[in-house]
Formats: structure tokens, C-alpha cells, sequence
């Protein structure tokens, strides 16, 4: 007989076991996830720190021998940013679901769950520890770590303080992994390329395992503004949300727990809205019947008063940011053309969100991408790689969009680049590959990519002027010289210089036209 | 002729040396800008002019290719040769950058040049397909190359002698005809000469193959002003037979630009509508077409005469019309013996 045996395991055993909804599905898949987790720290940390960011990485392959395609890589990543303070370092690597990103505002990770799947998954790969260097300005702290996966912590095996004389800051990681690189070599570079585009003011360097160094660097100093942490909007908070924020509450009156702890909440919409909830706002929070609290959240969904959700906790990449990013790593050039337009903030359940879009096209985009319409999907300022077809862009640009009203015909080249930022970016899975169709994103996503399109719409038909005024002096390139040559032979002369009349058509002044003097008809006997 | 088109040149050359477009005026050929002159008795164009200027995006083709055919008439004149419309066609293309896209915008072009030039193409040694054909006692001395000088008479072959550039540019020299009859079919006009027609009525026989080509109209209208001799036309008993007869008379809207191509004196002296009714002709129903065209020539300034108007009523009231062949249900020699001798003694 057989005895059923229950036991809890660890969020760090939870992710071992289950490795794959992280993106750790494979050793090439597993490559690319590492060094995306790690690179978009790293990232957060520079514009946390409001310095343009200079990212470091290095994958080198590790000889042990083995003749698969698999094989086992070091990985380095260092960056410029805030650094870890020495306290956090053991958590912050060696631990999930610990971090500094559960509040509401706006940043590439949300989980606290990438970079320490990152060692993690390289420890189960090769058993090696991790090395993390950093420094927040004052010492250096140098940690060699393992974690305890049972456990869900830190096992520190070495701890070294060093002196910081220069003042460096910033965080260096190293870690072993298994992985193939062959096989991803491709989509990482593409991953590093956009990320340069949307993070046009970082540098980003790369050497590769075979020894080949990329290089992207920034084309501008400035960063888009930080986003602010906000108080959560009441259209996207449920019941849990609102027991914890009963329970660390020190108001005492609902009326006011309304106002502390809700954003764009004040005296009147408090009443309004507690009395559509039927609760008293006289009523003590603690005091609140679980009843109450469950009548509470679903008349957040009914009243209609509460302000749009703040948007200060975005941080779009901004026009003029997003169009440097794109226009440095597309190399586009005068004879190309982008319009990108950032939309004003709009809310889906409750969260802020902004679309921005960019559509390109012109000679380097059909030289560099091919006839037809190319995607780029940026969350965060994260690049989406797989699964486009799935994502919400897709089906904006492909099923709601009709091109021809903008000009572009199906073998037009077209880039169409677009960035949704939120304090929740809808993704479909834990694997951040794309974002799902929610009505509301849908709707501005298509609405960001029509406005873009109608400055290509402006930009092709300016073309086709262009064009015709270039058939136009080509005619007359063509058939002045047989005018000439057979006037000439006509009055037996000289093949006459058309140069000056070529001159006025190209230069196309309107007044040459006029000084044009009046010319006798043929005069000629005509009696028989 | 050599001169006008030196003239077209010299003036091409010089607008460009002094830096100026090239451009030409030259009359409207637009309809609204063709009317009927009563006085001339054909159609004429009016005082509209317009300028082909180089200037122009749409002008500075069609103004390419008249310089380039101009150039080609130069060339035929020069060289005393000939040529068709349809040479000068295939002449242009391949010629750089001055092709047609069909041969209808080359006849257009050459056209031009006749308004332009206030020329007939004919005049260019530009000659359209040849059908028609002259038979009668006319004796004619060529000028083309290599026939300088040499006469012949018209009878001198029974199928007639074919209206070309040589009938054409040939001086007439002398005829003891006194009257030019003028068929439209070529059975008709062989069954004319097998039956001695130009002996018995002392006449010049042409046949037009349909309506008449100009050159065919130039020689009627030479033989009725240099010689004095009445024409008579004698076509079928339809819409567009009685068209035929009228454009040798009074010309067409296409030739506005022209003169000495209307005979404003010739008679149309059949097959009438009362013809139909006199000699019991059998015939055959109008169609609609046939209806509507003859309404068309009842409102057509050229058939204000009393005589067209009657006959087309005729027509209209019969709702009949007869060919010329009709009259051989009397025997294939009655219209020589009887039906002609009647007509042309009224």
C-alpha cells in the first residue's frame, strides 16, 4: 500500500521543476532568456540611476571537452548603474520573487524572477556558483554565491570587501551555463539591435564566443524622463489588493482610506463612491465585513467617476528618442522616411498604459528588410522576438489596418515599430513574449499605427510628385535634342546648343516662361 | 515646297539659338472650330489658332514628331520619292524617341504638318493607299523620276489606269472628253468601259472605291476647273452613297484645312430615291442604321440643297434604298443604254 505524501516546496524549487514557463525551455532558448534577463537589470539599473547606460556583455565557451552543440558558457554582464547595496546582494541574485519592482511604476521586469533564474538555472546546468561585484559608490562587494533551491535563499560561499578609490558604480555579474549558442546566435544579436533601438541612449557592447565584438552605440545622452511611483487606480485593484491595504491602513474612516490609498480620489468622488458601494464612510476600515470589502471592489468596476489613471508612472521612449533609436540601428538615411507618434495615455482594467509607433520606409528599409511589412514589438522598452504572429501588433497592422488607403501596396517595404509601455504589460505568458488583444490595447495600438501611417501616406505621395517632375525634365531631356537635331537638318544648319532651355525646365523658374517673346506663325506662300 | 519646310526648320533653329521654346501656331483642327462656308461651298476651318509650344509636357511630343515628319517630307521631296501613310508609320518607328503607338497618331501628325503648313500632304509626296482608278481619253505627261515626259492615254488599258502619285503629280494635256462621270463601285465602272461609256457619252470615267481618296478629288476637281467639264456623279441608292457624291462635292470636315479638293458644280445624278419609284428598282429595307444616318444628313449644313432634301424625304418615306446593281434586273447593258442617256440629257 502506498501512502500519498504531502509536502510545500520552495518558489525556487517551484521554478526548477517548472523551468520552462520561465523561457528556460531549452539550451539555446535558455541562452537567449539568461542574457535578456540580465541585460534588462542592468538596464533598469542605469536610467534608476539617471545615467546613460553602458552595458558590458561577454559569453565565452568553457572547454570541457564535450563534442555536442550544447556546451557550457561563461557569461559576464556589467553595467554603470545604481549598484546593489551589500545587504540585498544574496536576496536580490539568489532568491525569487525578491526585488525591487513590486510597485507601481513602470520597468522591464516585474516578477523578480529573471536574473535569479538566470543563475539558477546556470547552477542546475553546471553546478558553478555565481560571482556578483557591486557598489553603490562607497566599497566594492564581492560575492560568490549558490543558492539553496530548497530553501529559496542565498548560500554565500565567499564575501570579499574591497576598496573603491576611483568611485565606481554599478553591478558585475558571472555566471556558468549550459547552453547552445549556434542556434541562437541570430535571434540574440537581433534581441541586442532593438534593444538599442528603443534604448537609443545606452551602449551596448557585446563579444560574442567567437571572439567577434558588437558594438551599438548610443546616438543620444538623453534619457526619457523617470516614471513615478503611483498609489494603484481603483478600476485595477481586487479583493486581496484592498484586504492588504485595509489591513496597513492607519486611517479611520472609509472616506478617507479612499483618499490615502487610491490615486485621483478626493472628498467627492470618495462619497460618490462609497455611497454607490453602500458602504458607510463613517465605517472603520478594519472594521469591514469580508461582504463589504467583496461590495467595495465590484463597485469599483460599476462607478463611472473615477478619474483616468495617472499616467506619471509611464515612461514612454518619446518621439524624438524612439526616431533616433530607430533611424541609428535601421541606418536609415535622407532617402527614408519615419514618422513616429507617441499617443496620449489611455487605461485598460484599471492600468495606464501608452502606445507609441513608428512606420519607416524608403531605399535602406527595402534593401535591409525585403519587399512587404516588417514587424518590431517593444514592451518596456524590452524587444518581443517570438511568437509575433500570436501578439496584438500583429493583428492591428495585418487585420484592422486596410493599407491601401495609405498608398502602400503589399510589396511596399514598410518597418512598423511599435511600444506599449505600462505599469502591466499584457503578456500572455511568463515567458514576456507577447502581448495579449485586450480591447482597449487593440484599439490603441491600431489607432498609434494609423496616425504614423498617414504621415507615409504624406511621404509617398510627396514621392509620387517627385517622380512625375523627374519624368517631366526626363521628357524634356529627351525630346529637345531630337527637336533640335532635326530642325537643324531641316534649316541646314548647325545642331543648335539646347543646354539653356534644359537649364530652365531643372531649375523650373516661372519667369523665364514669361520673358518667352511672342513668335510669328509660319509665314509662306501658300498659292499653288 | 522645299521652302516651307526649310521655313519650318529655319524657324524651329532659330527660336532655340535665341534660347526661346520652339513653338508653332497653326490653326484649330477641333471640332468647334470646323464650319460649313456657304460661299466656298465646303467646310473651312475658322479663326481659332492654337500654339504647339515645347514648352508644354503634352505638347512636346506630338511637336517631336511633327519636326521629325516634317524632316521625312523634306527628305521624300528632295530625293523626288514617295511615300504612304503607312511608311511614314513604320518609318518613325524605331526611330528614337519619336515612336507612335498606332498609325492613326502618325496620319493625325501629318495632318498637323498640312494645317501648319497650309499644305496638302499630297504636296510631301505623302500618299495614302491607293484604290481607285481613271479610264477615258486623257492624254497625261508624267513628272515622276524616270518618266519625265512621257505621255499616255488614259484608254490605254481597259481595268483603267490606277489614281496614284504619277496620275497625280502628271500634267494633263489633253482630253476630247466633255464630261467626267464618276462611279463609286469598280464593277460598275468596268461594265462602263466594257460597254464603250466613255464613247458613247463622251466621257471620263473615274471610280472612287468608296468614298473618294483626295487625290481622286484633286484630279475631279482639275478636270472640272481646267478643262470646264461637268461632273456627274453616279452612286448608290443609300445614305452612304448619296455621302460619297456629296464630299466630291463639297469636301469633308477632316479636310477643312484644304482646298482645291471640292467640286462645288459636280451633279449627283443617282440612284435617287424617285428613281426607286420611276423604274420599279427592286430594293431592300433600310436598316436603322441606314434611318438614322440619312436624319443626320438632313440636319448636315452641306445638304441645304432642295434637291438633297427631297431625295433623303424620299428615302425616308420608301424606308427602301437601292444599290446600283438593282438596274440590271432590265438587262446588264439597260443603265448604258437607257438609265444614264435619260439622266444625263435631263
Amino acid at each position: 500500500m502506498s501512502q500519498t505524501e504531502y509536502q510545500s516546496i520552495s518558489p525556487a524549487d517551484f521554478f526548477y521543476r517548472n523551468r520552462e514557463i520561465a523561457g528556460f525551455s531549452n539550451p539555446s532558448r535558455a541562452t537567449y532568456t539568461a542574457v535578456r534577463e540580465l541585460v534588462e537589470n542592468s538596464m533598469d539599473a542605469c536610467e534608476a540611476q539617471r545615467v546613460p547606460p553602458e552595458v558590458y556583455l561577454r559569453i565565452t565557451e568553457v572547454d570541457d571537452h564535450r563534442d555536442t552543440e550544447t556546451k557550457i558558457y561563461k557569461l559576464r554582464i556589467e553595467d554603470n548603474g545604481t549598484g546593489v547595496p551589500s545587504e540585498h546582494i544574496p536576496q536580490t541574485f539568489c532568491q525569487v520573487f525578491y526585488g525591487s519592482k513590486y510597485i507601481l511604476k513602470q520597468a522591464r521586469g516585474t516578477f523578480g524572477l529573471g536574473g535569479t533564474m538566470a543563475v539558477l538555472y546556470g547552477q542546475i546546468t553546471t553546478h558553478k556558483p555565481v560571482q556578483v561585484i557591486s557598489s553603490t559608490g562607497g566599497e566594492i562587494h564581492e560575492f560568490t554565491m549558490m543558492i539553496d533551491i530548497q530553501n529559496n535563499r542565498a548560500s554565500i560561499l565567499k564575501h570579499i570587501i574591497r576598496q573603491n578609490p576611483s568611485g565606481w558604480r554599478g553591478t558585475a555579474l558571472e555566471l556558468q551555463m549550459e547552453g547552445d549558442y549556434s542556434r541562437i546566435m541570430y535571434r540574440l544579436i537581433e534581441y541586442l539591435k532593438q534593444t538599442a533601438m528603443v534604448n537609443p541612449y545606452a551602449d551596448l557592447t557585446y563579444v560574442d564566443p567567437r571572439g567577434r565584438l558588437y558594438k551599438f552605440e548610443r546616438g543620444t545622452e538623453k534619457l526619457p524622463p523617470l516614471p513615478q511611483s503611483v498609489k494603484p487606480h481603483p478600476h485595477g485593484v481586487d479583493v486581496e489588493t484592498f484586504r492588504r491595504l485595509i489591513a496597513a491602513t492607519k486611517t479611520r474612516n472609509m472616506k478617507g482610506f479612499m483618499m490615502e490609498h487610491f490615486q485621483g480620489v478626493g472628498p467627492t468622488t470618495a462619497e460618490k463612491f462609497l455611497d454607490l458601494a453602500d458602504v458607510s464612510t463613517k465605517a472603520n476600515p478594519k472594521t469591514l465585513s469580508p461582504e463589504d470589502i467583496v461590495k467595495a471592489v465590484r463597485a469599483t468596476r460599476e462607478y463611472t467617476g473615477f478619474k483616468r489613471p495617472d499616467a506619471s508612472c509611464l515612461s514612454p521612449i518619446g518621439e524624438e528618442l524612439l526616431e533616433t533609436g530607430i533611424k541609428k540601428e535601421l541606418n536609415l538615411t535622407e532617402e527614408d522616411y519615419i514618422k513616429v507618434v507617441t499617443r496620449k495615455p489611455s487605461t485598460y482594467l484599471g492600468f495606464p498604459f501608452v502606445v507609441e509607433a513608428a512606420v519607416a520606409t524608403g531605399r535602406t528599409v527595402r534593401k535591409t528588410h525585403g519587399a512587404g511589412m516588417t514587424i518590431y514589438r517593444f514592451a518596456n522598452r524590452i524587444p518581443l522576438l517570438f511568437d509575433e504572429s500570436s501578439g496584438v501588433v500583429w493583428k492591428a497592422a495585418n487585420k484592422n489596418i486596410n493599407w491601401k488607403t495609405y498608398n502602400v501596396e503589399s510589396d511596399t517595404s514598410l518597418v512598423i515599430a511599435v511600444h506599449i509601455c505600462s505599469t502591466k504589460i499584457p503578456y500572455k505568458s511568463v515567458g514576456k513574449e507577447y502581448m495579449a488583444d485586450q480591447p482597449e490595447v487593440e484599439k490603441e495600438v491600431t489607432n498609434a499605427i494609423r496616425e504614423a501611417a498617414r504621415g507615409v501616406r504624406r511621404y509617398f505621395n510627396r514621392r509620387f510628385r517627385i517622380a512625375r517632375e523627374h519624368r517631366r525634365l526626363n521628357i524634356f531631356g529627351k525630346f529637345l535634342p531630337v527637336i533640335a537635331e532635326f530642325s537643324s537638318k531641316l534649316a541646314e544648319q548647325e545642331i543648335p546648343d539646347i543646354e539653356p532651355l534644359l537649364a530652365v525646365v531643372s531649375t523650373d523658374i516661372p519667369e523665364v516662361e514669361k520673358k518667352l517673346k511672342e513668335v510669328p506663325e509660319i509665314v509662306e506662300d501658300t498659292s499653288k | 515646297m522645299e521652302q516651307s519646310l526649310t521655313g519650318l526648320g529655319n524657324l524651329i533653329y532659330e527660336q532655340i539659338t535665341n534660347h526661346e521654346f520652339p513653338w508653332i501656331h497653326m490653326q484649330s483642327r477641333s471640332t468647334d472650330n470646323i464650319m460649313y462656308d456657304p460661299e466656298e461651298r465646303q467646310y473651312v476651318l475658322g479663326p481659332r489658332m492654337i500654339r504647339r509650344h515645347s514648352r508644354n509636357i503634352r505638347h512636346i511630343r506630338p511637336f517631336t514628331q511633327l519636326v521629325w515628319t516634317a524632316w521625312f517630307a523634306k527628305e521624300l521631296v528632295m530625293h523626288r520619292k514617295t511615300s504612304t501613310l503607312r511608311e511614314v508609320y513604320y518609318s518613325a518607328r524605331g526611330h528614337r524617341d519619336i515612336e507612335y503607338n498606332n498609325q492613326q497618331e502618325s496620319d493625325n501628325i501629318i495632318t498637323d504638318m498640312e494645317v501648319a503648313l497650309n499644305r496638302a500632304r499630297e504636296d510631301f509626296h505623302i500618299f495614302p493607299e491607293e484604290r481607285s482608278a481613271i479610264f477615258g481619253d486623257l492624254t497625261i505627261e508624267y513628272t515622276v523620276p524616270g518618266y519625265e515626259g512621257r505621255r499616255t492615254n488614259l484608254t490605254d488599258h481597259p481595268d483603267g489606269v490606277m489614281i496614284g502619285p504619277a496620275v497625280t503629280s502628271s500634267e494633263f494635256v489633253e482630253t476630247s472628253a466633255d464630261k467626267v462621270l464618276v462611279v463609286e463601285k469598280g464593277a460598275m465602272f468596268t461594265r462602263l468601259v466594257e460597254e464603250r461609256a466613255h464613247d458613247k457619252f463622251n466621257a471620263i470615267l473615274i471610280h472612287t472605291a468608296g468614298q473618294s481618296p483626295r487625290a481622286t478629288r484633286g484630279i475631279i476637281n482639275r478636270l472640272n476647273q481646267d478643262y470646264d467639264l461637268p461632273v456627274y456623279i453616279f452612286t448608290d441608292g443609300d445614305p452612304w452613297g448619296i455621302h460619297i457624291a456629296m464630299v466630291i462635292i463639297s469636301g469633308s470636315a477632316n479636310a477643312a484645312h484644304l482646298r482645291g479638293l471640292t467640286t462645288p458644280d459636280a451633279e449627283w445624278i443617282g440612284v435617287w430615291g424617285t428613281d426607286i419609284i420611276d423604274y420599279k428598282l427592286p430594293t431592300e429595307p433600310l436598316t436603322e442604321f441606314d434611318h438614322k444616318r440619312l436624319r443626320e444628313l438632313k440636319n448636315d449644313p452641306r445638304y441645304t440643297g432642295d434637291i438633297w432634301q427631297r431625295e433623303l424625304d424620299v428615302f425616308l418615306k420608301l424606308e427602301q434604298k437601292a444599290e446600283l446593281e438593282a438596274f440590271s434586273r432590265y438587262g446588264l447593258t439597260y443603265i448604258v443604254d437607257e438609265y444614264l442617256p435619260a439622266k444625263l440629257g435631263s
